[in-house]
């Protein structure tokens, strides 16, 4: 459909960042990573002072920017030299001098350093710009592509059109249900009812899940404009996005850009310059998890506590304020600027051509794996090949037991599976979720069935208190676990207890106690064994849990 | 429901109220501001006190019991003054997994304290967060607002010590 973007100009200088006012472009860049990861370990303070160094050290031709997540968190703070593609690891501020001699000395000659697994075998379209432009500056957003999108749909489409190209490119909540979100679109604005709203659910909460947070702290205005693209769609004038408190650093860049969408004219009345008024607000939650929930995120919106409540009626149909609200995922929306720009077509061709999951997936990596960060990887990708070739396997050497995904409603897959493809209706399939994410790898040190009281813990805690499925049903199976883990549960109690999970995953109310029991049900079908240890045999075999004396137990 | 004979100026001529009214004010001093008003209270003061519960509802218009309702639903919200430090103990699946539960009981062991208590001489409050997010970094803890990687108990106990 439409061409893809021409060669992308190089990234340009940050004036008050070093480049030392010289002119045109510069030979090599330093791309200095400043999200929350780099960010914790100093980068910002590497930033100032490379800047100053390589004045000091007369470079003219060298800029030093700030930019988003690089990625390989595992090994930062980091810097990456893009006209090279040189990574340079582990930096600190008071060792700049190896960095000053990099960049004098390194001449781009078009062959690119560095391609190891952990980037090669990435396909990046929702974070295509980290690690690449400045997330604060409209400009380098705008050099890269940036509300070419938004600008296609304003100029030559119908609203119409852009739900028809969103449905065709195959595109999937990416918040974890995997609903078509061409077809979420199509509902909202066909609903009776106005103003209409668009949310972005920004309220990432499953532990171990920073997908959305980089995104945000690395390229916050392709959410902008993603929303902007929704709004055109669904004929949505308002905008709001929920974000979590707890990412200060994403917050700040947030509102940030939408001071600059602002004075920029892509957010606000008459956007580009066509009659299309859109505005976006920030909300921030205040650290509850079952505000991802989708009405009891609409609740928190609307200032009150954040318990869901029965659908339907579905948000699209009576969400904000009883009007019709699409919400989205920030992951979504970040792919929908490429998918306008490049067309359905080009978007349904990543991935499994085969099966109803298309594009990329981000994965936020972590446990005990070597490359903890962030990918962004082809639906259809095995887990081996996420975990050994992009993750470098397991450190130490230790043999691989599980890797967690869907947060604390998804499961724990065991090494038997590490070959099926990824996408929504596998991972469904062996008993976990996609979910938003989260990709936590196990080794042998991890009990799982202390993993599994780990999740019920979280969901106890969490559980809004609204239906007694959830708010009792997780604080017994939490109370049940637990007496497992100490070896003082019997088989009987095993039996009683997935007989509970069963109630508990079919009566809840929302979401959090529908999943709740299913790091139960899936350590259960995969490590029954380290169950059975526990309760027969009064041990932990991966050494984890405290267990009481036999004698005691009895 | 409006409140009637509510008082609407500050508890005190503290300057920080004046943030609170404003970030109020910029939604409309409406009922959806709740959230956002207990947040610039808590980000001026540090905690919510009654005051401040008191002076929110009175400018929004929402009974006390609905702020106090939401304030108490929120674990983002404290109630009560913290310690001179604070340190955050990261609990997310990552830092789980990395060992949090040898900081926590190390904690436990050296000042009595388990998480959301403070120590009898207000030097120091432990929290735990449900994920920073810097899973790469795990086990993480924030002292005082600093992010700190890979801890280790005993290292992290001699940096709340020296403090």
């Amino acid at each position: 459909m439409s061409e893809m973007p021409a060669a992308r100009p190089k990234p340009r200088p940050v004036p008050g960042h070093g480049h030392n006012g010289h002119e045109g472009p510069a030979r090599v860049t330093a791309a200095v990573c400043c999200a929350a990861s780099c960010v914790s370990a100093q980068s910002d303070q590497i930033l100032k002072k490379l800047g100053e160094r390589v004045t000091e050290a007369g470079l003219t031709d060298v800029a030093v920017k700030r930019v988003g997540c690089l990625g390989l968190c595992a090994a930062g703070p980091l810097i990456q030299i893009p006209e090279t593609g040189k990574l340079l690891r582990g930096v600190t501020p008071d060792k700049l001098e190896p960095v000053v001699e990099e960049l004098r000395t390194a001449h781009p000659t078009g062959q690119m350093e560095d391609q190891q697994p952990f980037f090669s075998k990435q396909v990046r379209v929702a974070t295509e710009n980290m690690g690449r432009i400045d997330p604060e500056d409209i400009d380098d957003y705008q050099a890269h592509g940036g509300y070419e999108g938004l600008r296609q749909v304003l100029t030559s489409m119908s609203p119409a059109e852009v739900r028809d190209e969103i449905t065709r490119s195959g595109l999937r909540g990416r918040g974890g249900a995997g609903y078509g979100t061409g077809l979420k679109w199509t509902t909202v604005a066909k609903a009776q009812g106005s103003p209409k709203y668009v949310i972005c659910n920004a309220d990432e909460g499953d532990p171990g899940a920073f997908m959305d947070r980089s995104v945000l702290e690395s390229d916050p205005y392709r959410v902008l404009e993603g929303m902007a693209i929704a709004a055109y769609a669904v004929e949505a004038t308002e905008g709001y996005i929920y974000c979590r408190a707890e990412y200060p650093l994403a917050v700040a860049r947030l509102r940030t850009a939408i001071r600059n969408a602002q004075r920029s004219g892509f957010l606000g009345s008459a956007i580009a310059d066509t009659n299309f008024s859109f505005d976006i607000q920030v909300r921030l939650g205040a650290g509850a998890f079952v505000c991802g929930e989708e009405t009891a995120l609409i609740a928190s919106v609307e200032g009150r506590r954040g318990t869901p409540r029965p659908r339907p009626p579905y948000p699209a149909v009576a969400g904000l304020w009883g009007k019709p609200t699409l919400i989205n995922n920030v992951e979504t929306y970040a792919n929908v600027p490429s998918i306008i720009r490049n067309g359905a077509q080009w978007y349904s061709s990543i991935g499994a051509p085969e099966s109803r999951s298309k594009g990329t997936k981000v994965f936020a990596l972590a446990g005990r794996v070597v490359n903890t960060g962030l990918v962004e990887v082809p639906m259809g990708i095995t887990l081996r090949e996420i975990i050994y070739d992009i993750g470098g396997g397991i450190p130490d050497g230790r043999p691989f037991k599980a890797v967690q995904t869907g947060g604390p409603g998804g499961g724990c897959i065991p090494a038997e599976y590490l070959d099926m493809p990824v996408d929504y209706e596998s991972l469904i399939k062996v008993g976990s979720f996609m979910g938003s994410g989260g990709m936590i790898v196990m080794d042998d040190t991890s009990c799982m069935v202390d993993v599994a009281r780990y999740f019920m813990d979280f969901c106890r805690e969490e559980s809004c208190g609204k239906c007694p499925p959830c708010r009792v049903g997780t604080t017994e199976l939490y109370r049940m676990l637990d007496s497992i883990c100490s070896g003082e549960a019997t088989m009987d109690d095993l039996e009683r207890m997935a007989k509970l999970a069963g109630i508990v995953a079919k009566t809840s109310l929302c979401g959090l106690g529908a999943g709740a029991p299913n790091p139960i049900f899936s350590t259960l079908r995969y490590f029954r064994d380290e169950y059975v240890a526990h309760i027969v045999d009064h041990v932990c075999p991966a050494g984890v849990c405290t267990i009481k004396t036999a004698e005691v137990a009895r | 429901m409006p409140v009637l004979n509510a008082k609407r100026t500050a508890p005190t001529d503290d300057k920080r109220w004046k943030i609170v009214e404003t970030r109020m004010r910029r939604l409309g001093d409406r009922p959806e501001a709740l959230i956002e008003a207990l947040h610039a209270a808590q980000e001026a003061f540090g905690y919510l006190d009654d005051d401040a519960l008191q002076y929110v509802s009175d400018i929004l218009g929402v009974p006390p019991s609905k702020v106090y309702g939401v304030a108490t639903f929120y674990s983002f919200f404290i109630l009560k003054p913290q310690g001179q430090h604070t340190c955050v103990v990261c609990t997310g699946t990552a830092c789980y997994i990395n060992g949090v539960k040898d900081i926590l009981a190390g904690i436990h062991a050296k000042y009595g304290i388990k998480p959301r208590q403070t120590t009898a001489d207000n030097k120091l409050s432990l929290l735990t967060a449900r994920c920073l997010g810097a899973c790469s970094l795990a086990p993480a803890v924030i002292v005082d607002g600093d992010v700190q990687g890979k801890v280790k108990a005993d290292e992290l106990i001699a940096r709340l010590e020296a403090m």
